[in-house]
This record gives structure tokens, sequence and C-alpha cells, in this order.
């Protein structure tokens, strides 16, 4: 028997509730199938599954906030027979023969539309706390609608802002407490990467025009390659380096806040199909739709603050991460230019180290078709 | 399209992108990238959605030319003719 598990979704989680199971007893899934939705005090999740098998019996009910670890569900694995139903009750005494209770109810599911729920999520409603006026009382998108511009709506949203806010927090101060950072910086010359970028942009329609950000993401995960003590995840008082390069990218939320979910794999990926996946992660994180993989594996992260105008970012280590990577904004005079810096952790990689991965990054930028 | 109904469908793209904005707190002529919470992946958004709405080219060359609500207006305006 297979348990599935509440993830941990980031340091920054010790819980989530449970919004939606998107499976059933009965259901077939593979790996990778998204299974349930799960609320963190960052996002909504959409938690995917790690191995093949049959739903069996789901055990968490949706409304219900669980620690990291609880077993949500069971499924049966691929091989396995399905357990034995219980043994059926023998004929009861006589004496004891009461009238039998009434099954207890299911617990009651609160019924609310795909469209409605995603509607929720991007007008920052909690559906759970509504009433439904659609069919069998389900909440619908104009009952969404209603509560967002109900006055109430405002501490919701305020609520959301403020958990984000304690989650935030919580990781960060764990990072300043337990690793020893030091920073870097570098201006590293753009003048080829944008003359490439503008010339490559010029014959591509618009929908398919690449940012400089795609740029960095790969030359930072190349450079981990190189470097792979930049890469990965500090645990149990080790170093695990991580064999691929799954970049966290900082994605400034609307409403406040941020997140940093990955892209996988980003040593393998063509500009333009990272371009597609920076765009889509992008849409997904601020539309609260991002997957358990995507929140839970980053093993660097990137973030590009140049776009409000400062010159270089100096960022904090998303634990149990060991680099962050930060670029200011382009300078245009005399020829265009951006600080690369870098925050690492000294208990995995000293600073020499750090100064040659950074230049590292600067050398890939200057070769930007190669990337 | 008139130059009111294009100010208007801008308008729309933009909040679509930025819906914390109140257009009536947006002033014509002054830069958007000023006055709206816009970053790089906004901005192409913003176009694409407009390249889209309008059917026109925007050449990345003329992005310095679509840096007010007016300015974009006119330019669609022109370019849509």
């Amino acid at each position: 028997m297979i348990e599935f598990k509440l993830p941990s979704l980031g340091a920054d989680m010790d819980e989530g509730k449970l919004l939606e199971w998107k499976v059933k007893p009965g259901d077939k899934v593979k790996r990778g199938d998204l299974v349930a939705v799960v609320e963190t005090p960052k996002a909504a999740v959409d938690i995917e599954i790690w191995q093949d098998g049959v739903v069996h019996e789901l055990i968490t009910q949706p409304g219900t906030t669980i620690p990291v670890g609880t077993v949500m569900a069971r499924l049966i694995g691929e091989g396995e027979a399905p357990p034995a139903p219980a043994p059926a009750p023998g004929p009861a005494p006589k004496a004891a023969a009461a009238p039998a209770l009434p099954a207890a109810p299911p617990p009651s599911r609160h019924a609310v539309s795909p469209a409605a729920r995603q509607h929720a999520r991007e007008l920052g409603v909690d559906v759970e706390q509504l009433t439904g006026t659609g069919p069998h009382g389900s909440v619908t998108v104009e009952d969404v609608e209603k509560a967002a511009r109900a006055p109430k709506a405002a501490p919701v949203a305020a609520t959301r802002t403020a958990e984000m806010r304690k989650a935030i927090a919580a990781a960060m101060s764990r990072s300043k407490r337990e690793i020893p950072h030091y920073y870097l910086s570098e201006t590293v010359s753009l003048e080829r990467a944008a003359a490439w970028l503008e010339a490559e942009n010029a014959r591509r329609p618009l929908p398919e025009r690449m940012l400089m950000a795609v740029l960095y993401l790969k030359a930072v995960a190349l450079a981990c390659k190189a470097y792979p003590d930049m890469n990965g995840h500090y645990v149990d008082n080790a170093f695990r380096p991580a064999a691929s390069v799954h970049v966290g990218v900082a994605i400034s939320l609307r409403q406040g806040g941020l997140i940093a979910p990955a892209i996988h794999e980003v040593e393998k990926l063509p500009l333009p199909e990272l371009m597609k996946k920076l765009a889509d992660l992008v849409k997904r994180a601020r539309a609260g739709s991002l997957r358990s993989s995507e929140m839970s594996d980053p093993t660097i992260t990137v973030t590009n603050l140049g776009e409000g105008g400062v010159q270089a970012v100096f960022g904090i280590i998303y634990p149990p991460q060991v680099a962050l990577v930060g670029f200011g904004g382009v300078s245009r005079a005399p020829t265009p230019a951006v600080v690369a810096s870098l925050a690492a952790d000294h208990r995995v990689s000293d600073g020499h180290r750090g100064a040659l991965f950074l230049a590292g990054i600067a050398r890939l930028l200057q070769e930007p078709e190669k990337l | 399209m008139n130059q009111d109904e294009v100010r208007k469908a801008v308008l729309a793209e933009l909040m679509r992108i930025a819906p914390e904005l109140e257009a009536g707190d947006l002033v014509a002529g002054k830069l958007l990238r000023d006055q709206v919470d816009l970053d790089s992946m906004d901005w192409l958004n913003f176009l694409v959605a407009l390249h889209e709405r309008f059917k026109v080219e925007i050449p990345e060359a003329d992005y310095a030319k679509l840096g007010t609500l007016d300015q974009v207006t006119a330019y669609l305006q022109a370019k849509a003719r």
C-alpha cells in the first residue's frame, strides 16, 4: 500500500489546508499526475503524486488543515492486491440488537465550480467562507465576485497577505540565523547579449520574443554545472549537490509578497522553450496555480530586480538552497551592463569559488548564441 | 475604431495585466510604467494582447514610442488604419 503524504513545499511550510481532491477512490494515477489542491501560506498549489497506482482511500477531507507529512490518502501500488475487505460481522447476539445508528453523514464538501475557484484565487477570496447560490449550494463565479466586492473581502485578502508575510519572515529569519552568507558582485557587460537579443527579437513575431531574463537564467544554470557547489541543498549538516539545475525564479505577486517556484532542468532548455516556461510560470504564480514539484525542489534561486531601477540586489538564500544570484538594472551608458551578484553559503563554498562562479556567468553571457 | 474605442480597448488590456489599476487614476500623458507596476514580462504580455486584439505588428524598435496611454492609442490607431 502506498501512503500519499502532504509534502513540504518549501522551508516556510509546516502545514497545509486541503482544498480539493482531483481524484476519487478507484482512479488510476501515474507519476506526475495532479491529485489534490492544497493551500499553503503563499499559494494554492496543485499537488503531484510520484508513484503509479490506484486510489484506494482518501483520508483527509477538503477544508482540513494538516501538518506536513500527514498521510492524506492510500493507494494500491502496481502488482499489489487490494486489501481484503473487513470480515463480515457475525450474527449479533440478540441482547445487543439495538436499532442501528444511522450512518454518519459524509463530511460536507464545499462544492465550488473550477471557474469559481480559479476566480477566487485571482481575487483573493476564500471560497471556504462563502455560501453558494448555485445548484446544490455550489459556489459560483457570481458568488465569488459578490464576495470580492463586499467590504468583508478586504480582510480576507489582507489575511492572505499577512500569512504570506509570516511565511517569508520565517524562511528568511531561518536563513539569516543558520546560513553564513557571503556576498560578491561583478559588473557584467551585456553589449553582445543585448545586440544578439535585439537581432533575435527583430525576426520573431511578438508572442515569441524573449527577455534578457531568459539569458540570465540559462547562464546561471550552465555555470552551476561547472560549479556544482552552488547548486543543491544543505540538509543534516551536509551539502547534497543536485544532479540537475532547477532554478527558482523570484516572482513578485501583485497583491504583495513573492514566491520562487522552479523551472526544471534549465541547463537543458533551449532559450525559446525557457522563455515559454518562464512566461507560463509567472502567469500561473500570479493566478495561484503552481505545482508541488515547482515549489519543493528549486536548487538555486535567481532574482532580477532591475525592473525596479535598482543597481544591484544582494539577496537572502532560500533554505535549504545554498546560493542566490541577483541581477540589477541594465545600465545603458557607455555600453549595456548589469551588476550580477551572488549570495552564497560559506558552509559549502568559499569566496574564491563564488568569484569563479560569477565570472563563469559573465563569460557565458558574452556568447549568447551558445546559450 | 475611433480614438475613444481604441483607448478603452487599451485600458481593458492593461487592466487585465494589472487588475489593481483604477482606470480613473491613470494620467493619459504620463509614462505608463511610472503609474502602473509593470515588469518586462507584464509589458511583453500587454503588447502581445494589443497585437492580438488590433492585429498589428509592433516591432521592438517601436517600444520607445509607446510610453504613455496617449502614445499607445495614437500608435495603434495609425497602425490599424
